[in-house]
Order: C-alpha cells, then sequence, then structure tokens
C-alpha cells in the first residue's frame, strides 16, 4: 500500500457527497464525467430505440400501431438523438471521462496543470446539458443536430435555449482541451519525454488542439443562430439578405474536426490495447503519433465535403473531396500499424482486446465507405441517404463507442480497485458486436437504394430491411444493458484487482489500484519508452 | 497478353457482379451507369481493403493466441520500407478515385447548351414544375431522350431534389438558382424524394418524374397549357392538388397539417383564434391563402403553420383555388 497515510486511495480520501462535487482531483473529476455521460447516453439511447421502433413499419402498414402521431414528435426525438450523442456523449466521452483520469497517470503527473477549470469544464457541460433538458419541457426542437438555417430561423421550436446549451457545452471542451496541452508540455515525470509518451496521451493532444481551435468557431456560428432569430440581423436569412449556406460552412468547419475529436481519442485508446494484450512494442510509434497530429491538422480543410451539393462551387467541390482524399491516409496507416503489432505477438482475448478488434473491424468498413463518400460523383447519390447514416455510425458507433467500452473494460481494475466478471463482459460485447451490424448493415442497402435520412416515413419497398436495423438495435439495447450489469456486479462484487492485471508497461499501471490522491506514492522516473515488451 | 485478357476479362466479371450486388436503383441514364461502375470498382477495392484488415486481424489473433504467461514476443518497433508502401499505395487508390469520381461529376454538372428548362420550386412541402408556357405540375414531366435542365429554387427553407434512379440530387436554397440536368434513355414512373430536412412532412415531400415519349410529353403539355377552357373550379383543383395537399384535406373532414378545407366555405361562425368569423366568405378564404397569419384557424396558434401565398399566386389562381373551395360541400 505504500506510504500514503493510511492507506487512503483516492476514492476512500475523502467521504460525503459534497467531497465529489467540490474534488479538485482530476480522477474523481473523471469519475463524475462518467456518471453524467452515461445518464446522457441513456437518454440518448432511448431515443434511438424510439426512433428505432417508428420505422419498424412504414406507415401505411397494415396491423401495427405508430409510436409517434405525427412527423414533428418524431424530428423532435431524431433531433435529441442526435444533439445529445454528439455535444454530451461521445465529443465529452474520451476525453472527459478516461482523459481526466489517466493522461496525468500516464505522464507521471499528479494532476492536470488546472484542477479548478477541469471542475469548472465539468460544471459547463452539466450547466448547458440542464439547458438542454429543460428545452425538452419546453416547445422543444426540431432541426436535428445540424441547425441548418433557414429553418431554423423559422421553426417556432425552442433552438435559441438549445443553441445556448450547446454553447456553454462548447465552453467545457474548450477548457478541457486547454488543461489537457498545458498538462503534456508542462507537467510530465522526469525522463517522459514527447517521444516516451503513450500513444492515447498524444491523441488526446491533438484532440485538445482542434478541441481549442475548433469550438470557439461552432460557438460564434451558434450565437450568431440566436442572433439571427431574435434581432433578424440578416446573415443567414435569405429574406433579409443573408446566406443560409454560408451557416453550414461555418456548421462544418467546426463539425468536421469534431469528428476527429470523437475518433482520435478511440484510436489512442486502441494504441494501448492493441500493444497490451499483444504483449509488443506498438509498430510504427512516431508514425502513428504524428499522424494524429497530421490527422488534426488537415481535419480543419475538408469541411466542404459535407456540401457537395449544396450549391457549392464545382471547384471547392473538388478541392475538398482531393484533401478528404488525403486525411484518408494517415487513418489507413494507423490501421495497418495495429495489425502488424498482433504479428508475432502473444494475443489474449480479453475482453478489451475484443473491443479493440471490434473497433478494428467495425473502424474498417467505415473507413472504406468514408472514401466512398469523400468520392464526388458518389456522394451526390448517397449525401443525405441512409448510407451516410450507417457510414458515420460505423465510424462514431463502432468506432468511438467501441473504444470507450474497450477503454473502460481495460481501466477499470485501476479506477476502482476491483476487477469484473470476465464473461459477462465478453457477452456484453458478442451483443453490442452483432446487433451493431445488424442494425447498421443494412441501413449502407437503404442508403443505396435512395432511402432519405430524417424520414419519419418511407415508401413500402423499404420495410423489410428497416425491420432487420430495428430488431438490431434491440440486440444493442441488451448489450448494453448486460455492460451496465457487469459495472455494477464488478464494482459489488468484484474481486480486488492487482496494480497490473494485464502486465501492461504504461505509467498509471505501476501505482496502486485503485491509485493514491497524488497519484504516486514516489515520483516515477521514467527511462524508457511506453511499450517496451523485452 | 493471354494474361492480360483474363485479367481484363476478370475485372469485367466482377465489376458485373458488382454491379448485380449493389442494391442500387435502375439505370435511368448514362451517368448513372457511369456512377455504377464507379461504385462497383470501390466496391471491390473496398472489400479487398477489408478483407486484407479484418482477415489479417483474425488471422494474426489466431496464429498468435496467447499459449502461457511467459511467452516471448517478438521486438519489432517499425520498418520504414514497409511503412511508406502502405502509406502510398493507398494515396494511389484514393487519388485514383478522387479522379475518376470528379470526371463524372464534372460532366454531371456541365449544363447542356440546348435543353428544355423546367423550373422547380420546393416549398414545404411540395414541387412544383413550371413550364415555359406557364403549365404547372406537381410531378415533373419529361421527354425520353432529351436534355433537360431543372432550375431549382425554394420559397421558404432549403430542399434537395433526388432522384434515385438517375443518381442525381441538389439542394433548392431559398434566395439563389440551382441546377440539374438529366437525359432520361427510358419512359416510367421514379421516385423523387427531398433530401433536405424541411420540417413536420419531409418525408411526405415526395413527388414523381415521369418520362414519356416525345409525342406523349408535346400531348400532354398542350393538354395542360389548354386549362384556360377548363372550368375556374377545375383549374383550381389541380392547383389545389399541386399546392395545397401536403397540409390540407379536401374530401375528407380531418385535420392534417392545417385543418380540412370540406364544408369550410359559407361556416357560420367559423372559430378563428382571436374570436369567430360570421360568414366564411371569399375574402376571409382569399385572406387565409396570402395572408395566414392575419386570422388563424382555432387550435393552429400562435403562429400559422402554413406558408403564404402572397407574391406565389396569380390573381387567377386565388380565385380558381376559391371556387374549388367553395365546392368541397
Ligand atoms: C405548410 C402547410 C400548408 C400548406 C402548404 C397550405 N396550408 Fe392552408 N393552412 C395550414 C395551416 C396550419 C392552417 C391553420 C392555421 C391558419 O389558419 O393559418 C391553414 C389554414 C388554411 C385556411 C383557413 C382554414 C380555416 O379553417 O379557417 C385556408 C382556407 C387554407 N389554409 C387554404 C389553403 C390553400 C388554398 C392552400 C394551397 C394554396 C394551403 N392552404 C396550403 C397549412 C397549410
Ligand atoms: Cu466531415
Ligand atoms: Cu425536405
Amino acid at each position: 500500500m505504500g506510504h500514503s497515510a493510511h492507506g487512503d486511495n483516492y476514492i476512500t480520501a475523502e467521504k460525503g457527497l459534497m467531497s465529489w462535487f467540490t474534488t479538485l482531483d482530476h480522477k474523481r473529476i473523471g469519475i463524475l464525467y462518467f456518471v453524467s455521460v452515461m445518464s446522457f447516453f441513456l437518454i440518448g439511447g432511448i431515443a434511438a430505440l424510439l426512433l428505432r421502433a417508428e420505422l419498424f413499419s412504414y406507415n401505411a402498414a397494415p396491423n401495427v400501431g405508430e409510436i409517434f402521431k405525427n412527423g414533428d414528435v418524431y424530428n423532435q426525438v431524431l433531433t435529441y438523438h442526435g444533439a445529445i450523442m454528439v455535444f454530451m456523449v461521445i465529443i465529452p466521452g474520451i476525453p472527459a471521462i478516461l482523459g481526466n483520469f489517466f493522461l496525468p497517470l500516464q505522464i507521471g503527473a499528479k494532476d492536470v496543470a488546472f484542477p479548478k477549470l477541469n471542475l469548472l469544464s465539468w460544471y459547463c457541460l452539466m450547466a448547458g446539458a440542464a439547458l438542454a433538458v429543460t428545452t425538452m419541457f419546453t416547445t422543444r426542437i426540431d432541426t436535428g443536430w445540424t441547425f441548418y438555417t433557414p429553418y431554423s430561423i423559422r421553426t417556432q421550436t425552442a433552438v435559441s435555449m438549445m443553441v445556448v446549451a450547446a454553447f456553454i457545452m462548447g465552453m467545457s471542451s474548450i477548457l478541457t482541451g486547454l488543461n489537457f496541452i498545458v498538462t503534456v508540455h508542462k507537467l510530465r515525470a522526469p525522463g517522459m519525454t514527447m517521444h516516451r509518451m503513450p500513444l492515447f496521451v498524444w491523441a488526446l493532444y491533438s484532440t485538445a488542439i482542434i478541441q481549442v481551435l475548433a469550438t470557439p468557431v461552432l460557438a460564434i456560428t451558434l450565437l450568431l443562430l440566436a442572433a439571427e432569430r431574435t434581432f433578424g440581423v440578416g446573415i443567414f436569412d435569405p429574406k433579409l439578405g443573408g446566406d443560409p449556406v454560408l451557416f453550414q460552412h461555418f456548421f462544418w468547419f467546426y463539425s468536421h474536426p469534431a469528428v476527429y475529436i470523437m475518433i482520435l481519442p478511440a484510436m489512442g485508446i486502441v494504441s494501448e490495447l492493441i500493444s497490451t494484450f499483444s504483449r509488443k512494442v506498438i509498430f510504427g510509434y512516431t508514425a502513428i503519433a504524428y499522424s494524429s497530429l497530421g490527422i488534426a491538422a488537415v481535419s480543419f480543410f475538408v469541411w466542404g465535403h459535407h456540401m457537395y451539393v449544396s450549391g457549392q462551387s464545382e471547384l471547392a467541390g473538388t478541392v475538398f473531396s482531393f484533401l478528404t482524399m488525403l486525411v484518408g491516409v494517415p487513418t489507413a496507416i494507423k490501421m495497418f500499424n495495429w495489425i502488424a503489432t498482433m504479428y508475432k505477438g502473444s494475443i489474449q482475448f480479453a475482453s478489451p482486446m475484443l473491443y479493440a478488434m471490434g473497433f478494428i473491424f467495425l473502424f474498417a468498413i467505415g473507413g472504406v465507405t468514408g472514401i466512398i463518400l469523400a468520392t464526388l460523383a458518389l456522394d451526390v447519390h448517397f449525401h443525405d441517404t441512409y448510407f451516410v447514416v450507417a457510414h458515420f455510425h460505423y465510424v462514431m458507433v463502432g468506432g468511438t463507442l467501441m473504444a470507450i467500452m474497450g477503454g473502460f473494460y481495460y481501466w477499470f481494475p485501476k479506477m476502482f480497485g476491483k476487477m469484473y466478471n470476465e464473461f459477462a463482459a465478453q457477452l456484453s460485447f458478442v451483443f453490442i458486436f452483432i446487433g451493431f451490424n445488424v442494425t447498421f448493415f443494412p441501413q449502407f442497402i437503404l442508403g443505396s437504394m435512395g432511402m432519405p435520412r430524417r424520414y419519419f416515413d418511407y415508401i413500402p419497398a423499404y420495410q423489410p430491411l428497416n425491420r432487420i436495423s430495428t430488431v438490431g438495435s434491440w440486440l444493442i439495447a441488451i448489450g448494453f444493458l448486460i455492460a451496465l450489469y457487469t459495472i455494477i456486479d464488478g464494482l459489488i462484487n468484484g474481486k480486488k484487482a492487482p496494480n497490473n492485471p494485464w502486465g501492461a508497461k504504461t505509467l498509471e499501471w505501476q501505482t496502486t489500484s485503485p491509485p493514491p490522491v497524488l497519484n504516486f506514492d514516489h515520483e516515477p522516473v521514467v527511462t524508457a519508452g511506453p511499450y517496451e515488451y523485452k | 497478353m493471354l494474361l492480360w485478357i483474363i485479367k481484363n476479362q476478370l475485372f469485367k466479371v466482377l465489376v458485373g457482379q458488382a454491379e448485380a450486388q449493389s442494391f442500387m436503383p435502375a439505370q435511368g441514364s448514362e451517368i448513372a451507369k457511369s456512377v455504377d461502375s464507379l461504385y462497383s470498382f470501390l466496391l471491390i477495392v473496398s472489400l479487398i481493403a477489408c478483407v486484407i484488415v479484418i482477415g489479417g486481424m483474425i488471422f494474426f489473433a489466431i496464429k498468435y493466441k496467447r499459449k502461457s504467461d511467459n511467452d516471448k514476443t517478438a521486438y519489432i518497433s517499425h520498418d520504414t520500407r514497409l511503412e511508406i508502401l502502405w502509406s502510398v499505395i493507398p494515396l494511389v487508390i484514393f487519388l485514383f478515385v478522387f479522379a475518376w469520381g470528379w470526371v463524372i461529376y464534372h460532366e454531371m454538372r456541365t449544363m447542356p447548351k440546348d435543353a428544355l428548362e423546367i423550373q422547380v420550386m420546393g416549398q414545404q412541402w411540395n414541387w412544383t414544375a413550371e413550364y415555359k408556357n406557364g403549365v404547372k405540375s406537381g410531378e415533373i414531366v419529361i421527354p425520353v431522350n432529351r436534355d433537360v435542365k431543372l432550375i431549382l429554387s425554394s420559397s421558404d427553407v432549403i430542399h434537395s431534389l433526388y432522384i434515385p434512379t438517375f443518381r442525381i440530387k441538389q439542394d433548392a436554397v431559398p434566395g439563389r438558382y440551382t441546377a440539374l440536368s438529366l437525359k432520361a434513355e427510358g419512359t416510367g414512373e421514379f421516385h423523387i424524394f427531398c433530401t433536405e430536412f424541411c420540417g413536420t412532412s419531409h418525408s411526405g415531400m415526395m413527388t414523381k418524374l415521369r418520362v414519356l415519349s416525345q409525342a406523349d410529353f408535346d400531348k400532354w403539355l398542350a393538354e395542360e397549357g389548354d386549362s384556360a377552357s377548363l372550368p375556374l373550379a377545375e383549374r383550381g383543383k389541380k392547383l389545389f392538388n399541386i399546392k395545397c395537399t401536403a397540409c390540407h384535406y379536401a374530401n375528407e373532414d380531418k385535420p392534417k397539417i392545417g385543418p380540412s378545407l370540406q364544408h369550410l366555405f359559407g361556416q357560420e361562425n367559423h372559430p378563428v383564434e382571436s374570436g369567430v368569423i360570421k360568414v366564411v366568405d371569399e375574402n376571409y378564404i382569399r385572406e387565409s391563402i396570402l395572408y395566414p397569419q392575419a386570422q388563424i384557424a382555432k387550435g393552429y396558434g400562435p403562429r400559422s403553420a402554413m406558408t403564404a401565398f402572397q407574391g406565389q399566386l396569380s390573381e387567377k389562381e386565388v380565385t380558381s383555388l376559391i371556387e374549388f373551395i367553395k365546392t368541397l360541400k
């Protein structure tokens, strides 16, 4: 137990609910984020199940009742599903939960650089979330998470309130990013050079740069939208001489890089998992680390690939398509590196590794369909159809969510000092993985057939595949229920976890499980890279 | 040589196979065919890539499964040659695909010179095609084998006109014109969807593309153009079917997005948000169409969801609509 006072760890060091709400400990803040983000995930998930239930049949189908009376309610649920999952689950997901907890541990620091700012960013997220949830009890909002003008100017729903909520949550994201950048530069343990940092840290670092640079653009855009609605300033509203397409440019200038806010940390986790469970040094450390930075940089110049049919000029579309192809390369490199890491390794099929392999599987499909969508002539057909819906779910759910789950199972012993039931964890994987493919693969086909997205109702020809997709959504739900059980059961009945149950080499495994308040009993001194399995 | 033929044939068969399995809708034009060949090519490349990545992963996972806790593993930190190879190969493929996609896109976006021009306006939640001779139609009717240019506009929010059979799509943006060109290879009826989210009945904003032979098309256009000879109420009915049925039932007494218009004309003490209308007459209906905000039907406040048709309908058209609504007994 080292020599911390009474063998106290960060969980037992202080007692009472207030000690959590006022904590400055990055680990406790990580747990706060965990609880809140998982609650949001529950709400967003229920919304998704409702949407899928409505789409089980086309509306004139005999004998099957409708879930929603009319398109309005469906459109609202669709908007909440998207907005909650993007702004409240996937964006804060990995950086705020696992990043908060493990970034300082992995670089041998006592905490993040600005602990108070860290707590403030949690409160920002909660304030924004509270406001967002409040809109559900007003006129709600029905614009889709993209808030496209001029619809968002004309609709009578609570757009302004929701936009302010997203603005406040954006603050949270910026503060977290800022904190991470400074932490990485200033608080590394002796000997922890940049090139000895774990790849998860590199990924968080690249993500943080995007968070700090891109989020303000979203913030300004959303404020302009609110101003347009309240004062009619005439930027986006064509009736006042504004340009509605300008909004799309602003919006995607943030929201495309945001895709990498969502996926880079996931890639970081996968690098950790593949190396640990293959017990092998990561193949091409430098390539992976710098490809994260490369992706972060290029991601700012590809936003127009969401707008090939918006009326943007042919030349612009061409340039954006070209640049998008370039971002594909570093992503492909990472995939090859992970697989090369497994070559001649010693591979353990623990649940985190299953999730990592699930990630590679789904992300490969998400990636190749991304290239299809980046191709000008093909996107004209696929844009705004279910093909796109399937693609980004493969990337974001198949990618980010798989990585969160894998990372969470991986670090669970460290976070709580207990082991979970491995069988239950694997069972949850099987349900989520199979359910995911059953839900989303048919949507690629629906998209090729031409089914548009955000449709409350559809032509009868699309019904069979929609039914399969809906059944898949139930399998995913079961998978997550099992995962929830695994976590609760692990917390209550779990066996005591050793300090380093997986035999990993990164720093967080050298301290006790759970770690003491100041993370390490002695300041660690680093003499080698993070994956030295010799 | 032989090898080349085999490879070439194999490629053709594969692409043909992929096309057959790709679930794309029927091919309505040359462009649709070129889009599909590119798609099939990409499907094959994607499949190969997935087999390499996923197959490789599964193969290694099984082959190097942990046998004991003291397994020795190789120490391979990088391999510059390999890394360059697997960066360059995807890059080359991506650029090739980019160029191919661009060529077809350029063809799509190049507007033919002497095409038949049709104005298509999107509005929550219907499409109106307007021809040079003033004919308005809810369906887009075009002749076969002739270049057609659809000039898109919108009177309210952004819509997007999508014809899957022709693999084409373009947003209709308020305040500016955009365009689509197509040349149908065969006659028939094809789906048109709106693919840009536009509110309550976004998914109901569908119509048909009807491709007729040149003779049939000319006949249709002439007949429609002749509507001046039709009784006023008949003309009103046609217009109503284009512009109003997305939100109103005419022959059923139940609400859609707006109230049913059956039994409306002549009604006494008709309830509106601000009180009652003594008798529903021509003026009330006229006002309801042109300035819906002025009097809002009971239960539909505080702001009317109806499109204001002021400036969009001619005096004659409004009169014809009123005449039609009068007949809804
Ligand atoms: C976008 C949907 C929409 C479209 C399209 C639409 N309406 Fe309406 N309409 C409404 C709504 C909602 C109301 C009720 C609110 C109001 O009175 O303004 C309404 C009300 C009316 C009323 C008054 C009914 C009453 O009971 O007082 C008339 C008359 C009318 N519409 C005629 C038309 C005609 C004619 C057209 C086609 C040119 C049309 N509407 C197109 C939505 C629509
Ligand atoms: Cu993007
Ligand atoms: Cu629409």
